[in-house]
């Protein structure tokens, strides 16, 4: 999928993305939302890659975590909740019966904006994952797949030596870290973070975005902030939302120092939100 | 307001004569309010003290009974019994074969005037010693058997002696027999173990609750074993599962209404149902079981579904998140958080079915039972039934016995009730 690709299919902008050495992970064309009879999302298409940290912007209420949910399926726990379009990822159809939420699930891991460790113990919260989709052959490969991950997550140093400790009794911050190694212990391909840091205090958010930095290119990541510092600082793609629609999605950089849309700058330089 | 009002409102005065009595006004309404509150409190905790103290009051005595030494031969003749079947293989049978009564009567007449303070039902002590014995066979020993019911009463003060003989309730020849028999040191009054092993009975110094208490523990057992899987299950897919629409809200509805469907009315429901149109036996267990089944199955989902909405929905989004199925959240993640809820619940209403007595007369278990049920089909009573028929009897002596037995049940209910608070404290919300 290219740049042509995308404006032939009437994606608002998306100057300057035309590297041909990445991967497109996810597509998303001509997705509508709606809850009951209320549109929460208008006709967004977007691509995904996986060299590339993805954040999406936008005024609070105006779809960012709608749209977020629509790419693992976690709408479906909406009763109300309807989506029209199509999502790809590697190219097959998500909502069509070729794909298995539970599998799809696995395979688009998602971290919650509220820390929520299940109340169990750190190495059980780790091991869930992997052990609910067969992914451990022994016991010594889950231990090692939990201090991997753990690793990963910039939390193993932390807890090595409390595994067996509750994980709601850590900190907000290494909860949300222990989310994160929760989510990537089942391997997955995409991880969608809905606000990781907005409960978080500076030091444990700057921990957090490291580890984004670090987990960039082995896995495709979408983030939803509402900091424009912190999107500017982690993201290389930026998509920006409002009322639903998809404004503006192009490089960071261009987003933040040049955008197109007036609505976009008057965002991003914070007139309104 | 501009800002030229603003600057000439006057101070407020904190101290003015106005804001000192609206100071003491509140103070005022906050005290009655309080005082009210702890009268509340005291008037509920005096008449729940009342309650227990009379109960007591009445009931100590109840565990105690009175016998009489009388010395018995077991005389083979008299008895019927032929030595030799004693060594045989059926040596049980052969001994309960015995004709006890005539023993007694025997060892009784022993007694010359004061023969007619021994019970009539004491043979079965004696019947009861020899099986466990059989050595004493051919033997004489003396024996304390219950003494009959008024002796009993007399021995426990419960006789007003100093009213003429006809207000009293207590002939003089009983009297006298007793103080007789007291005189000789043939009487002793202590802990009964006819009352807390026995089955109902005719007499009251021969009636016990365990018969009762069997009888409810094997009711609940029914009960527990098909309300509390239905209940679950039903709450777990109601709260879970189910899209709500118009069926749902239907069930809900009905289930709300059943919780609050007065007792008979599930008496009745047990007698067409399991007695008349599925001809089960009358005054089982099972049936006992089932239709307090049916009166615990709403209160078991209320609770269940209470406990199941109160674990967080971000649980299940992060079990979700990693692609566990439904299935596995509800019973990996969900239950297992809502599963204090659920018991604090259930023993709530399994402590209700203990106490119920209205639905069990309707299906016939206000029988008079004098043997302790061996299994759910036996005919059996239970506790707050027994309570029932005890309270309901003209002999005298069954007034302490009442109270005794409303002793064990709420003794079973407090027990219940306890482990439903340690269970919610032990497993308060941790997430
Ligand atoms: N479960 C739901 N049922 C009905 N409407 C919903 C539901 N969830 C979200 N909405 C509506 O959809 C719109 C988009 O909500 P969404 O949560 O996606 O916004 P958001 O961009 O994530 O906002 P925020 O930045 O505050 O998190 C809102 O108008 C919201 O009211
Ligand atoms: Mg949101």
């Amino acid at each position: 999928m290219t740049v042509m690709d995308l404006s032939a299919q009437n994606v608002p902008v998306a100057r300057g993305i035309a590297e041909t050495d990445v991967t497109t992970k996810m597509t998303a064309r001509h997705v509508n939302v709606f809850y009951g009879t209320k549109q929460a999302i208008k006709d967004v298409s977007i691509d995904i890659t996986r060299e590339n940290v993805t954040a999406f912007i936008g005024p609070s209420g105006c779809g960012k975590s709608t749209f977020l949910r629509c790419l693992n399926r976690m709408n479906d726990t909406v009763d109300s909740a309807r989506v029209e379009g199509e999502i790809k990822l590697d190219g097959t159809d998500i909502y069509t019966g070729d794909m298995d939420v539970v599998q799809l699930r696995a395979r688009v891991g998602m971290v919650f904006q509220k820390p929520n460790p299940f109340p169990k113990s750190i190495y059980d919260n780790v091991a869930y994952g992997p052990s609910i989709h067969g992914l451990a052959s022994s016991k010594a490969d889950m231990d090692s797949i939990v201090e991997g991950s753990l690793r990963r997550a910039g939390l193993w140093d932390e807890v090595k030596d409390r595994l067996t400790e509750s994980g709601t009794a850590l900190s907000g911050g290494q909860q949300q870290r222990l989310c994160i190694a929760r989510a990537i212990a089942v391997d997955p391909e995409v991880i969608l973070m809905d606000e990781p840091c907005s409960a978080l205090d500076p030091i444990a958010t700057a921990r957090i975005e490291e580890l984004i930095d670090e987990l960039r290119g082995r896995y495709a990541i979408v983030i939803v902030t509402h900091n424009m510092q912190q999107a500017a600082r982690v993201s290389q793609r930026t998509a920006f939302f409002h009322l639903g629609t998809m404004v503006e999605y192009g490089n960071t950089s261009d987003i933040f120092t040049n955008p197109v849309e007036q609505r976009t700058r008057d965002y991003i330089t914070g007139r309104y939100g | 307001m501009n800002s030229a009002q603003v600057a000439s409102r006057p101070p407020t005065d904190w101290a003015s004569p106005k804001m000192r009595t609206r100071i003491a006004r509140r103070y005022r309404s906050e005290s009655i309010f309080r005082n009210l509150g702890l009268f509340a409190l005291v008037l509920a905790a005096s008449f729940l003290a009342f309650l227990l103290f009379t109960v007591v009051r009445d009931g100590w005595q109840g565990f105690l009974s009175t016998d009489v030494k009388i010395s018995i031969t077991y005389d083979p003749a008299v008895l019927g019994i032929d030595p030799a079947a004693t060594k045989g293989p059926n040596a049980q049978a052969a001994l309960q074969a015995g004709d006890f009564q005539a023993v007694m009567a025997a060892g009784v007449a022993k007694l010359g005037d004061e023969a007619d303070t021994v019970s009539e039902g004491a043979w079965l002590v004696l019947r009861k010693q020899l099986m466990e014995d059989p050595a004493l066979l051919g033997k004489t020993v003396s024996v304390w058997v219950p003494a009959k019911s008024t002796i009993d009463l007399l021995a426990k003060g419960k006789f007003d002696l100093s009213k003429p003989e006809l207000e009293r309730g207590v002939s003089d020849a009983d009297v006298a027999h007793f103080n007789d028999l007291k005189k000789a040191g043939l009487l002793r009054t202590g802990f009964s173990r006819i009352f807390i092993t026995g089955a109902d009975s005719t007499s009251p110094e021969l009636a016990g609750i365990w018969g009762a208490t069997v009888g409810s523990l094997l009711t609940l057992f029914v009960t527990l074993s098909l309300a509390f899987p239905v209940g679950v299950l039903s709450a777990i897919y109601l709260e879970e599962f189910a899209k709500r629409n118009r069926w749902t809200d239907l069930i809900e509805v009905s289930i709300n209404n059943l919780a609050a469907v007065p007792s008979i009315i599930y008496g009745l429901l047990g007698l067409a149902v399991f007695l008349n149109f599925l001809d089960m036996p009358r005054s089982a267990p099972v049936v006992g079981g089932l239709t307090l089944a049916l009166m615990t199955f709403p209160v078991i989902v209320i609770a269940g579904r209470v406990a199941i909405k109160s674990v967080p929905p971000s649980i299940r989004d992060a079990a979700l998140g990693i692609g566990a199925s439904k299935v596995q959240v509800v019973f990996q993640h969900v239950l297992p958080l809502a599963l204090p809820g659920i018991l604090t619940g259930t023993i709530i209403g399994m402590a209700r079915a203990l106490g119920e007595t209205a639905p069990l007369l309707m299906i016939g278990m206000r029988a008079f039972v004098s043997d302790t049920p061996v299994g759910l089909t036996s005919p059996a009573t239970a506790l707050p039934v027994q309570v029932f028929l005890w309270s309901d009897d003209v002999a005298r002596g069954f007034v302490e016995k009442t109270s005794a037995a409303i002793m064990v049940l709420l003794v079973f209910l407090l027990l219940m009730n306890s482990l439903a608070i340690y269970l919610r404290n032990k497993y308060e919300r941790r997430w």
